[in-house]
């Protein structure tokens, strides 16, 4: 089973000095907020928050569902924007991998895929005994979405008082939280360029596909990233 | 709970789920020390940092009515924030908020 000392370390990771839980509440607020003007109620937002348990999909699911989209349009669209969590996952997995270890807890905590836990576990993940480290992991996982959970609550429930300033102001704390994150965690040339890269690309491959800017440049970026990285070792 | 609302949430998380759960199924394979490592790493963190540039720069929702000079402004003070409080996440954070909703009513 779980190992306790190893979840609850990865539980109490979140509240360091530098903790994400701050942002990630205020990004459910707002979500929660949102979900209420949908006409959702308190059991379907928080619902909505545990089984997806990420933002910009949570979004896309909300305005498609103001245009009066199908379900079939939902999926697709939130099938791209959420397409980035495949090469997180990638990348984060085989950190964890062991073979003490049963396989279900991979595929169960794969759902706590998303970028507050995984940038938390990439920047943790060497201070854990690799065969605990999928332990640790559920631990955060568990965190975030408890604090995902109390966002939305509080955004739910405080709807009426949060006005137009203050939606805007819970609505860029989440990429300014992101973009520190990963200008703190860009400590190698490769990971340096990838996030140079991404920034620039993401917005200009925007202008000519919308639907794919976010893996089109991931994936361009990524790769001469991956390139001139091993080039430099080399 | 409404049934098109439940049903709308159910689509939207299994399309969120099969991301991750194919993610966690290709990735028994691969070894942390392999150049196929590597490369989804650098793959992860290009899609992110796309992500964060198109939600500041094209933003969808409520961001949408901050004008472009007053959000990319307040990314840039954020970082600089974030590198004078030697590389707190949360001072920044705050920051943005804040000075996002004191540029956007009194600017």
């Amino acid at each position: 089973m779980v190992s306790k000392k190893y979840y609850f370390k990865g539980y109490r990771s979140i509240l360091t000095h530098d903790s994400p839980a701050i942002a990630l509440t205020c990004c459910f607020i707002a979500i929660g907020a949102l979900f209420k003007n949908l006409g959702f109620n308190i059991q379907e937002s928080i619902f909505s928050t545990v089984l997806t348990y990420a933002l910009p999909g949570s979004l896309v699911m909300a305005e498609s569902m103001l245009i009066g989209a199908s379900l079939l349009n939902i999926f697709l669209a939130v099938w791209f924007v959420n397409a980035r969590l495949y090469p997180m996952a990638v990348s984060l997995f085989p950190l964890m991998m062991h073979k003490s270890q049963p396989k279900w807890k991979y595929y169960f905590s794969c759902h706590f895929i998303a970028v507050s836990a995984w940038l938390i576990m990439k920047s943790n993940y060497k201070k854990i005994p690799k065969e605990h480290r999928i332990d640790y992991w559920i631990g955060i996982g568990s965190a975030t979405v408890s604090v995902s959970v109390i966002g939305t609550f509080i955004g739910f429930s405080f709807s009426e008082f949060l006005n137009k300033d203050m939606m805007m102001g819970l609505a860029i704390l989440n990429p300014v939280y992101f973009l520190c994150m990963m200008v703190g965690a860009a400590k190698t040339i490769q990971i340096t360029l990838s996030v140079v890269l991404g920034l620039i690309l993401g917005p200009i491959i925007y202008l000519l596909s919308p639907e794919w800017s976010i893996l089109l440049a991931g994936i361009i970026g990524g790769t001469v990233a991956y390139l001139l990285g091993e080039y430099n070792v080399s | 709970m409404s049934a098109n609302i439940v049903y709308a949430i159910l689509v939207t998380s299994l399309a969120t789920f099969l991301s991750r759960f194919l993610g966690a199924v290709t990735s028994q394979g691969i070894k942390e020390t392999s150049k196929l490592f590597k490369w989804f790493n650098c793959l992860a963190y290009a899609t992110l940092a796309a992500l964060i540039a198109r939600t500041i720069i094209f933003p969808a929702g409520i961001l949408m009515d901050a004008s472009y000079s007053s959000r990319l402004s307040v990314v840039l003070l954020s970082v600089f924030v974030f590198f004078i409080s030697k590389k707190n996440f949360v001072y920044p954070t705050i920051f943005s908020a804040i000075c996002m909703a004191v540029i956007n009513n009194y600017i």
